[in-house]
């Protein structure tokens, strides 16, 4: 193997690290002048890091002496990731322009926060996994808290931080426990390890490597950061946090468990089962009682997480095909609702009280149209494409003979409409108190393009679809 | 007795010394130069077992920073140790029981530790066997394990820099000294000769 061979299948990862390590000089030595530049600079690497994922050659190809895999899976959840890092970026721009944050490192800890992702989903072993976690992590910790003059970001940021270090380090325990009982942390080598029957170290190690992976995607019993991460952080990081990183690391969790764990799935099965059940269910009531909507958001996408592990729980193709179909939806409404959220500013401040929606439908039509869209979507209303998410993961659990967690899913969901629908109450139907700023072109068209895709995903949902489907078998 | 002997007993005697010293010196600085003088002992007695890289590092990397960083720290942190040590010896008997149990416990864990035959032929990367070992990491580290060499130094750049936006503030207004500037000066920039009349002051004659 060449090195140009390897580049080849390596090149959204060369162009970010490489970019990155560029854009740090041009920072550094222009100083916070050219952050504008930096950060146009960025947005183009994403850009370019995402056409080289969409132009890769097809085969899949292992990398860098087994460390580094390249295959469908891998980019289809890349094209995702970098998606929801690109619109953030795009979201902070104008956001840091008018909070006077806009500093160069900004944009270059998101490229180096996407390189870790990258990393992270197209990791092939246990140590590749972690660096790739720790990667993504350490930028995002940085970035909750990158308005330090505000107490609640700065408390998010460590918050998180202590939290995550803990979660990494139960990520490390169970790794080891796993690379003795296995003698190796290749994917493949724990799947040969375990012959169909796992000792008790191996179950131990899985455990353990699931409540890291957990916390990252923040499933319920390892949430507790979300709502105070999601208030306290800017809200284009916020947006950021809920879109990008649970993307790469549900794709992490899939790839672990479908090819390091096939053997042992009644293993991971029940563990897998209680995290959904519990994250649905807790999305569903603790959002009902909640005035901010990034806290809101929080809870929505805690239910969200629960909803696509639904799919994971299945054990098969079929259900790994549903969670890549929930994510890609999740991040189109995810990141259009957020559009909404920043485009709530009244006499120049931004507003986060649900009640601050009121009068929308009479202000603002479009917003208020989308917006609406948005809600409905995410409480799973046909025809809408937020049905079909949770259409494919539940037709998975029945197929899997899951039939009592299909149900308490569809219950969860039944619940979650309530908060959902009382926003779209609350825009159409109270009385309104001061109207909305104009939003930027950038938050309008972000919305539009998300509103469209929800409407218009039952027309014509095949490349979306085949895409997943195609991803899904290189995992199986 | 051959000197390998010699310098195992001579090394592990000073050790153990000045292990005890780190504890037991009144000064704080001293304290953590008798930590300095062990690290070294410890670093001599690897290099004894054949570990070169670990010696190595632990003399790099233990020895040359972080030593130096507690050295740091020591000295700039009024901590009163005169206060933190009384009743040193009234916490002793009970300090030296728990130590001799501990002691005990890890006699019958490790001599009773074996490692399983099988997981000694499973290493990753087995060890080539004429090669010292700074050779053997080295001929991994960048060749097999190059990404993930890669990989971790990004995890560090990103450390870096998020240490930098956290903590560095710009002070406006602040003077810093510039050198170039203070050697460019020539002596018309910095004196003015002033002729100044009799009787009617400085104020006048500008």
């Amino acid at each position: 193997m060449s090195f140009s061979f390897q580049l080849a299948h390596a090149l959204p990862e060369a162009i970010l690290a490489i970019g990155a390590l560029a854009l740090v000089l041009v920072g550094a030595l222009g100083g916070q002048k050219k952050s504008w530049i930096v950060a146009e600079l960025s947005m183009a690497l994403l850009g370019a890091a995402l056409l080289a994922c969409l132009f890769q050659p097809k085969a899949s190809t292992i990398l860098f002496h087994g460390l580094f895999i390249d295959d469908a899976f891998a980019r289809f959840m890349k094209v995702l990731a970098l998606t929801g890092s690109l619109v953030s970026l795009l979201f902070s721009l104008e956001f840091l322009r008018v909070n006077k944050m806009d500093t160069f490192e900004f944009p270059v800890l998101i490229l180096l926060s996407s390189l870790g992702m990258m990393m992270l989903i197209s990791s092939n072993g246990l140590m590749s996994l972690y660096l790739g976690l720790e990667l993504m992590s350490l930028a995002l910790y940085v970035l909750a808290a990158f308005q330090r003059d505000n107490s609640k970001a700065s408390e998010a940021g460590l918050k998180y931080f202590v939290l995550g270090a803990l979660s990494s380090g139960m990520l490390l325990y169970g790794a080891s426990l796993i690379y003795g009982f296995a003698g190796t942390v290749t994917y493949t080598g724990i799947a040969a390890a375990i012959h169909g029957t796992a000792s008790i170290g191996i179950i131990f190690g899985l455990v353990f490597l699931m409540t890291g992976l957990a916390f990252k995607m923040s499933i319920v019993p390892f949430h507790m950061w979300t709502p105070d991460v999601y208030e306290g952080a800017p809200t284009p990081i916020t947006a950021f946090f809920a879109s990008a990183p649970k993307i790469a690391a549900v794709a992490v969790t899939l790839r672990v468990v479908s090819i390091a764990f096939p053997g042992i799935v009644p293993q991971w099965q029940q563990i897998v089962v209680f995290m959904s059940v519990a994250s649905m269910a807790l999305g569903a009531f603790a959002a009902i009682g909640q005035t901010n909507i990034k806290r809101l958001m929080a809870y929505s996408s805690i239910g969200h997480m629960g909803f696509a592990l639904v799919g994971l729980s299945a054990g098969t193709q079929q259900g790994v095909e549903g969670v890549m179909i929930y994510m890609s939806i999740y991040l189109v409404m995810t990141l259009g609702t957020f559009a909404a959220i920043l485009s709530m500013r009244a006499n120049g401040q931004p507003v986060e009280n649900i009640s601050d929606l009121a009068g929308l439908g009479k202000a603002n039509k479009p917003m208020a149209f989308f917006l609406a869209m948005m809600m409905l979507s995410l409480a799973g209303i046909p025809p809408l494409a937020g049905f079909f998410a949770k259409w494919y993961v539940f037709v998975a659990a029945v197929h899997a003979k899951l039939y009592l967690m299909a149900v308490l899913g569809v219950l969860a969901s039944a619940v979650a409409a309530f908060y959902y629908l009382r926003i779209v109450k609350i825009i159409y139907f109270d009385e309104g108190g001061p109207a909305f700023d104009p939003a930027s072109r950038t938050l309008r068209t972000v919305l539009a393009v998300a509103g469209v895709f929800v409407l218009a995903f039952w027309f014509y949902p095949a490349p979306v679809v085949q895409a997943a489907s195609l991803a899904a078998k290189s995992l199986f | 007795m051959g000197a390998v002997a010699v310098f195992f007993y001579v090394f592990a005697a000073v050790l153990v010394a000045s292990a005890f010293l780190v504890i037991s010196a009144k000064n704080p600085v001293h304290s953590v130069l008798f930590l300095i003088l062990a690290f070294v002992n410890a670093a001599g007695l690897f290099m004894l077992l054949g570990a070169e890289f670990l010696s190595l590092i632990l003399i790099v990397v233990y020895v040359g920073a972080v030593a130096v960083l507690f050295l740091f720290v020591v000295m700039m942190l009024d901590v009163d140790f005169a206060e933190l040590k009384q009743g040193f010896s009234q916490y002793l008997p009970v300090g030296a029981l728990i130590g001799l149990i501990v002691l005990i416990e890890l006699t019958l864990v490790v001599s009773g530790f074996v490692i399983t035959p099988v997981a000694l032929h499973q290493a990753a990367s087995p060890v080539a066997q004429d090669a010292n070992n700074v050779l053997a990491l080295g001929e991994v580290l960048y060749t097999q394990y190059f990404f993930l060499f890669q990989g971790a130094g990004f995890v560090l750049l990103t450390a870096m820099i998020g240490a930098i936006v956290l903590t560095l503030h710009h002070k406006p207004g602040l003077r810093r000294q510039n050198i170039a500037e203070q050697n460019a000066r020539t002596r018309e920039d910095a004196i003015d000769i002033v002729k100044v009349a009799s009787g009617k002051g400085l104020r006048a004659a500008e």
